[in-house]
């Protein structure tokens, strides 16, 4: 089969989810990597790295910027000229937005969000989780190309080989640009949620601590979102001790305690990280959607009922604003930090 | 300003939902409108009360389709059309793409196209792409804020890395996130006037399409695995000893 896999960078910088997808391209053959972008030699160094045999290079200043149309054209005149059988992409917001793209493109379909996949000869049947989860579907395209975006951290990413290495093709940008890209507004740095091993999480409760005292010009429901935010910080420090993110439950996004981007459930971010820990977050359904796959869970509620625990392997029923201090003290000191 | 907003009725989202016979069912869970589309449904009615203009919302489907529309009419919008058709029965997602950029077309002089980024039953968010790609007009999907000048439009798309900020040319199509604006409540006399509202049904043959192939063949469905968990409760004198007991037991997982 001859499989290409499109390696989502932004600035030269693969998402973790595309090493994924090289190595679900391995298991059905030989990979040639799909790179788009600018200034981007570094990045098929490592691309060969993580087993990609041989690669597409698209190196243009017209693609510094992901424009959907630019780099839709481009993959649309690669897959003519290269002709290809399965067309991968990581279920990233370029990666999905180009597969349901290239889908038009090349007359064929799209099975978007693979957390599992199967091959019965040239045949691929995906496992995609429909519902937020709570029902799987198994589905195949008869068309060809195959198309399959494929779920972050559903799949293993391949280890590096140092110094492996294999042949670049130039190819041409594609044109056809209906946008201008004036610049951008990045996220403060840290580790992001989607690509996370370890997430620690906040809810409703993380305002529950009367022990604090806001400052008095502050009128209740401010009082309310400070006492919140001092709470995140916390969660913040413990999270930044295990190298992991801050994620927070829906109520706690619409309290205003911490932005939207922070949102884990069926509203907000999918996660599958190895631990999540859910602190002063009840779990209601359309959280527990968002962050079921994950390995293992951890709860700290002060409530014994709340559906958390349901899902958790350990359970702590107690008062988050002391444990979590005293938490992030313990493994500081078992990790030797 | 001529706006459209597709959307779709989803089950709600507490719905518990299981495969049974293999179909998916919800029993008496309510359907809604995607929670993702009254997004699409705000952004359109924040626009028209800047720029003036009218909103039409669209939706494919069957009789269930009506709860959508309906709820986007209580919301404000002006108008609602239903594209409904027997041939319609088991289209997939990019089938839908196609019928909803006829459905537009049909419209004619539409100046954007609001989406939500995704329905919450199938979870595809392929949809606002796909329908960009057949209409020829830029993708401004995964929008959290939306500026118009004149005759282009200045949106910030939410990317893994933050935002980007992007500018096109009208017509275009924008799918919403979560942070574009919380919707409205439908007002009283908007859910009297949807309530009474003629919702016009259009053929496939009314928007001059055949029924779109599908391309995806479904194989089964299988309900999630059942996660078997015992929870181990930790316990302790003091919240030192908690957490003591509690980060030996996580780190002896060796998930870190």
């Amino acid at each position: 089969m001859n499989t290409l896999v499109y390696i989502d960078n932004f600035k030269g910088e693969a998402l973790p989810a595309s090493w994924e997808a090289v190595g679900v391209g391995k298991t059905l053959g030989k990979v040639t990597g799909l790179i788009f972008g600018s200034g981007l030699e570094a990045l098929a160094k490592t691309a060969f790295e993580y087993g990609v045999d041989e690669i597409l290079l698209a190196d243009d200043v017209s693609l510094a910027d992901y424009r959907a149309e630019v780099y839709a054209t481009t993959l649309k005149q690669v897959c003519g000229d290269q002709g290809c059988d399965v067309l991968l992409f990581p279920s990233t917001s370029r990666g999905r937005e180009l597969a349901a793209m290239a889908a038009i493109d090349l007359n064929t379909g799209v099975l978007v969000d693979a957390v599992a996949l199967e091959a019965n000869g040239d045949k691929l049947t995906v496992t995609r989780p429909i519902y937020s989860g709570k029902v799987l579907e198994k589905v195949t395209c008869a068309l060809k190309p195959q198309i399959i975006t494929l779920r972050g951290r559903a799949f293993p990413k391949p280890a590096p080989q140092p110094g492996k290495t294999g042949p670049v093709k130039k190819v041409a940008a594609g044109s056809g640009a209906l946008t201008t890209v004036d610049g951008y507004t990045t996220s403060e740095g840290g580790v992001s949620l989607t690509d996370a091993n370890i997430i620690v999480s906040g809810g409703r409760g993380m305002a529950e601590n009367p022990t604090l005292q806001p400052p008095a010009d502050l009128d209740a429901k401010q009082a309310e979102i400070w006492r919140a935010q001092q709470g995140f910080a916390k969660l913040k420090e413990m999270a930044d001790v295990l190298g992991g993110a801050v994620g927070a439950s829906r109520a706690a996004v619409d309290a205003g305690y911490v932005p939207y981007a922070m949102q884990v459930g069926q509203t907000g971010k999918l996660v599958s990280p190895n631990v999540y820990i859910a602190c002063g977050i009840s779990g209601a359904i359309q959280h527990l959607a968002g962050m079921r796959s994950s390995k293992m869970i951890v709860a700290i509620n002060k409530d014994a009922e709340a559906p958390i625990f349901k899902l958790a392997r350990y359970g702590v029923v107690g008062d988050l604003h002391q444990i979590i201090p005293a938490l992030t003290v313990a493994f500081k000191k078992r990790l030797g930090k | 300003m001529k706006l459209v907003a597709c959307v779709k009725t989803t089950p709600d989202t507490t719905a518990a939902v299981k495969v049974e016979n293999s179909q998916a069912t919800w029993g008496d869970a309510p359907l809604v409108i995607n929670p993702w589309d009254e997004y699409a449904v705000e952004a359109a009615l924040k626009l028209k009360e800047a720029n003036g203009g009218t909103v039409t919302v669209i939706s494919v489907g069957g009789e269930e389709a009506r709860i959508a529309l309906k709820h986007a009419l209580a919301m404000g919008a002006d108008d609602a059309v239903l594209i409904s058709d027997p041939a319609l029965a088991g289209v997939d997602p990019q089938a839908i793409a196609h019928i909803l950029t006829a459905a537009i077309q049909k419209l004619g002089g539409v100046d954007v196209a609001f989406f939500g980024r995704q329905a919450i039953d199938d979870d595809s968010g392929t949809t606002p792409a796909q329908a960009a790609r057949l209409l020829g007009w830029p993708a401004l999907t995964l929008v959290s804020v939306i500026k118009v000048d004149g005759r282009s439009l200045r949106v910030e798309r939410a990317i893994e890395e933050g935002r980007q900020i992007v500018t096109a040319k009208l017509p275009a199509v924008v799918s919403l996130v979560k942070d574009s604006g919380e919707p409205r409540y439908p007002s009283f006399m908007g859910i009297r006037k949807a309530s009474k509202a003629e919702i016009p049904t259009w053929s496939l043959s009314q928007i001059g399409i055949p029924a779109p192939a599908a391309v995806i063949e479904h194989v089964t469905l299988i309900n999630a695995p059942v996660r078997e968990v015992v929870c181990e409760l930790i316990t302790g004198g003091n919240p030192q000893e908690i957490a003591e007991h509690l980060a030996e037991k996580i780190l002896g997982e060796k998930q870190l």
